[in-house]
């Protein structure tokens, strides 16, 4: 048999006991790794868009250089990936999709979803994104608005800035931020109240 | 180097049929023209990266091309947007 | 369709054979296993010993019915190990041992 073929589980143990007895990687580094990656999450993407909703100039600098507007909220970006932010308007709804892997702007959203990585997401998504986002979402994008497809194929990562929803005039950014969901900031869904 | 406007079209090059390669230009966008967006800097081409090789750095593009182009059969004027190297593109 | 005969088994963008194929959109939180496998791959990037682009050619290597057989970071240790072989990080023999070991 292919070595290679060896139930994955195995292969993870029988590599870390060679890497770590070589002195190469050691356990505590992976563990220190682990840690640090958990604590992404979408509620950072999150604080985000709600700085972007009731500050102008912040908004400005999401579109411009997503990367530096993460930075600007104490999120690391050191080693990641250029971060492309792009804007739904009452013209245009974007939705990301990684058609030959599953590329997603970690640093700020997290460990990509299940069903970002999963075939069927990947094939659809870009041929015929509003009968996905209506059967499996419930997100009908209006025929009046541009639905664009961004696949994140090279070496940037994009997440969206969804629209603030009506209904929230005078809320704080604390209280914005938290019905912004994973969805909204990949496209699939808008965020609501 | 394309300026942002500039028609350019996919190279209709199919490398995987003849033998193991890596590359990021999806295959439904092959031979179809559409816009440069924008430069979004140069990057090292992940076609020798993948095997361990010296990698050139080279520009990267957003480029924007109509849905009907590719899929017509829903709402033709949608829009898909898409990174490609400068390599993979050509003059219309 | 043409390009759609031509194309790589993982370059999905609008295949036939899963447009008609429901997408999963409950949660699944990422098991120790699969946060361990992303740990690592980090780790071996930082100290320069692959590349995400190694990862991803050794990942389009997997046959295809293994391909969507294999979870998502089951594909990742494959990679991860077929690369570190490939440099000679580790070698066979070595992993052989330390597979029976365990």
């Amino acid at each position: 048999m292919n070595i290679l073929e060896t139930d994955g589980e195995r292969l993870l143990v029988a590599v870390r006991t060679l890497l770590e007895r070589k002195g190469i990687v050691s356990t505590a580094e992976v563990m220190e790794r682990m840690a640090i990656t958990d604590a992404a999450s979408p509620g950072q993407g999150a604080r985000m868009v709600a700085r972007a909703w009731v500050d102008p100039k912040y908004r400005d600098l999401m579109l411009e250089d997503g990367a530096k507007a993460a930075e600007a909220l104490g999120i690391p970006m050191r080693g990641m990936p250029p971060l492309g932010v792009l804007e739904n308007t009452a013209e245009v709804h974007n939705l990301v999709v990684c058609t030959l892997c599953s590329c997603y702007p970690r640093a700020v959203l997290g460990y990509p979803p299940f069903w970002y990585k999963s075939a069927a997401f990947r094939a659809r998504a870009i041929r015929d994104p509003r009968e996905l986002l209506a059967s499996e979402w419930k997100t009908v994008v209006p025929d009046t608005i541009k639905l664009r497809v961004v696949d994140s194929t090279a070496d940037y990562r994009w997440m969206v800035l969804p629209m603030r929803p009506p209904g929230t005039d005078g809320w704080d950014e604390a209280r914005l931020t938290a019905i912004v969901r994973e969805g909204d900031m990949i496209g699939v869904t808008v965020p609501a109240v | 180097m394309f300026a942002a406007g500039t028609p350019v079209r996919v190279k209709d090059a199919w490398p995987e049929a003849s033998g193991p390669v890596h590359i990021r230009t999806p295959h439904y966008v092959r031979g179809v023209v559409g816009e440069v967006v924008r430069h979004l800097g140069d990057f090292p081409n992940p076609e020798d990266l993948a095997f361990a090789r010296p990698a050139e750095s080279r520009p990267l593009y957003h480029v924007r091309f109509r849905k009907g182009a590719i899929w017509p059969e829903a709402k033709p004027d949608d829009e898909l947007l898409i990174e490609i190297f400068e390599h993979w593109l050509e003059r219309p | 369709m043409d390009k759609e005969v031509q194309r790589a088994h993982h370059d999905l963008g609008g295949a036939s054979k899963f447009m008609c194929e429901p997408v999963d959109i409950e949660p699944h939180a990422p098991t120790g296993f699969d946060r361990e496998v992303d740990a690592l791959r980090q780790m071996l990037a930082a100290k320069k010993l692959m590349t995400v682009d190694e990862l991803r050619r050794g990942i389009e290597a997997i046959p295809e019915a293994e391909y969507h057989r294999l979870s998502y970071y089951q594909r990742w240790i494959r990679s991860i190990t077929d690369t570190l072989l490939r440099h000679g990080v580790i070698t066979e023999t070595e992993l052989r041992a330390a597979l029976e070991g365990s």
